[in-house]
């Protein structure tokens, strides 16, 4: 018999065993989901966030706001400052009309516009800094403040910055709930196939007198342990893209009060992949484990080594 | 004949000091059928289980084939038991399958394709007289054809040797007789066949070199 139907009579024996035990397996399997649901649920929330704090973040810009008194004139001149500026990537020009078509397209603003009746808004000049340190950024603003005719000039990069603070320590939060969780259930594991082992004893003598290598009789419940790692994976997908749909319908009604639209993704595929891997090889680490200690405990006391 | 297994001066304490075998020297060729008497606790299973490295021995040197017992890596004593069939008095047969299943399990270990191994298997049941019952749940098998089907199980690889410890014990003399039968028509094929018992109707109607134990050492 070759490797391959060797590896897929193992992979039989551990479905057979999955089958054969339908209600412990399917216990397993759902502490598998409920507990991976938890950092997989709070890693889809900081993907969404960090998502909104990405677009934020690479379009970093710094506003240069004219006073209401500019003229053309003043506008050209600080175009020209800025064109000679050579540590900018480049910036362009919004004047008040055109920045007040923008505003009257953003959630809710119409009305407000509408409202005013006369034109708020300053001319401005949108400038895109590159990808600056802080601290030159700052003294850039500085001494664009001092320009004639420039009333303000805002960095608005500080609040994607403090969130994405957050977002990194929402990671690490991530990160240690998996280990802790991650630890259990290869504990949870390593129990489910010692009470397995305990129960196949016979078979495991027997397979030893009739000459199964340890591999062979190793195998079916590592094959077992990498199962129901992977089922539990798949119902912590599916708990997950349930509660994003219902959790989507809320915010659906949310967003339509702010006259806006929020939508909540699911895993990426890379990400799915990567939570169905990482479960498999828990249940396969804790099924070696187990494997590995107690089939030496059998060894010992039947002595068949 | 080729010597297939030698013994020279071996001795096997157990934890506790039970001493189990004393200093024990024997030679068996290949294709003997060896009969080993005793009362219980003289060392025939012992002696048995040295064979197939199921015991180690603690001194002196067990060579089974060309291998040394003593020394065997663990990793090596799976093939090592591929060429024993092996019947004791733990039958270990399987009840979550049926008669056919168990009498596969050891071409199973060793990697048979499926087709080779039904008739293979199909064979060994048939030279035990189980044939009819392959489909059988092993729990509605009588005590000699439960005896009968570790036989099976224990041929079904053709090893060339077969140990067999009191296959006969619990069963009538009738039923003794013909499994002696069927370890005799293996004999005549080739296989090295060694049997402990302690029942007299073996003994006494055997034309077979009988070796007897007696408190761990070898008397006849």
């Amino acid at each position: 018999m070759s490797w391959f139907s060797q590896h897929g009579h193992a992979l039989m024996r551990a479905f057979r065993q999955l089958a054969g035990t339908p209600v412990t397996s399917l216990l397993s399997i759902i502490v598998f989901g409920i507990v991976l649901s938890l950092p997989a649920g709070i890693f889809v929330l900081l993907e969404n966030l960090s998502e909104v704090s990405g677009r934020a973040t690479d379009s970093q810009q710094m506003t240069l706001m004219l006073d209401t008194t500019a003229r053309q004139a003043d506008v050209e001149l600080i175009n020209t400052r800025l064109e000679a500026l050579t540590t900018i990537e480049g910036f362009r020009f919004v004047s008040k009309e055109v920045a007040l078509d923008e505003l009257k397209q953003e959630n809710g603003m119409a009305e407000v516009m509408h409202n005013l009746g006369q034109n708020p808004l300053p001319d401005a000049f949108v400038i895109n800094p590159g990808r600056l340190p802080a601290n030159e950024i700052e003294k850039m603003q500085a001494m664009m403040q001092s320009w004639p005719k420039v009333a303000h000039v805002l960095v608005d990069t500080d609040w994607a910055r403090k969130l994405d603070a957050i977002l990194d320590v929402g990671r690490l939060v991530v990160m240690m709930l998996a280990a802790v969780f991650g630890t259990a259930l290869i504990i949870v594991m390593f129990n489910t196939i010692r009470l397995q082992l305990l129960t196949r004893r016979d078979e495991i003598e027997l397979s030893k007198w009739i000459g199964a290598t340890d591999g062979y009789i190793r195998r079916p419940f590592l094959y077992f342990g990498a199962l129901q790692g992977l089922l539990g994976a798949a119902l912590a997908w599916l708990l997950l893209y349930f509660m994003i749909i219902r959790l989507n319908e809320v915010l659906a009604e949310l967003a339509r009060l702010y006259d806006t639209t929020i939508t909540l993704h699911h895993l990426s595929w890379r990400d799915s992949l990567a939570l169905l891997l990482l479960s498999g090889a828990l249940g396969w680490i804790g099924a070696r484990g187990s494997v590995a200690r107690h089939l030496a405990q059998i060894d010992q006391e039947s002595s068949v080594s | 004949m080729a010597v297939m297994i030698s013994f020279s001066s071996v001795s096997k304490f157990y934890p506790g000091g039970f001493e189990a075998l004393k200093g024990v020297t024997l030679s068996i060729d290949q294709g003997e059928l060896i009969l080993f008497s005793g009362h219980s606790g003289a060392g025939k299973s012992t002696l048995l289980k040295l064979i197939a490295a199921i015991e180690r021995p603690t001194s002196g040197s067990v060579i089974v084939g060309q291998q040394n017992i003593g020394t065997l890596r663990r990793s090596a004593i799976p093939y090592l038991r591929r060429n024993i069939g092996m019947i004791f008095q733990e039958q270990k047969i399987l009840y979550d399958r049926n008669v056919f299943a168990n009498v596969m399990l050891p071409l199973q270990v060793t990697g048979f394709d499926t087709k080779t191994s039904a008739s293979r298997v199909r064979a060994a049941l048939d030279k035990v007289g189980l044939l009819a019952k392959e489909k059988a749940d092993p729990v509605t098998l009588s005590g000699g054809e439960k005896q009968r089907l570790c036989i099976a199980r224990a041929v079904v690889h053709r090893p060339t040797i077969l140990i067999a410890d009191e296959p006969t014990a619990n069963l009538d003399s009738n039923y003794a007789r013909d499994i002696m039968a069927v370890f005799e028509s293996f004999n005549q094929v080739g296989v090295t066949v060694l049997i402990s018992t302690h029942d007299r109707t073996l003994l006494e109607s055997a034309r077979h070199r009988v070796l007897e134990l007696k408190q761990g050492k070898l008397v006849a």
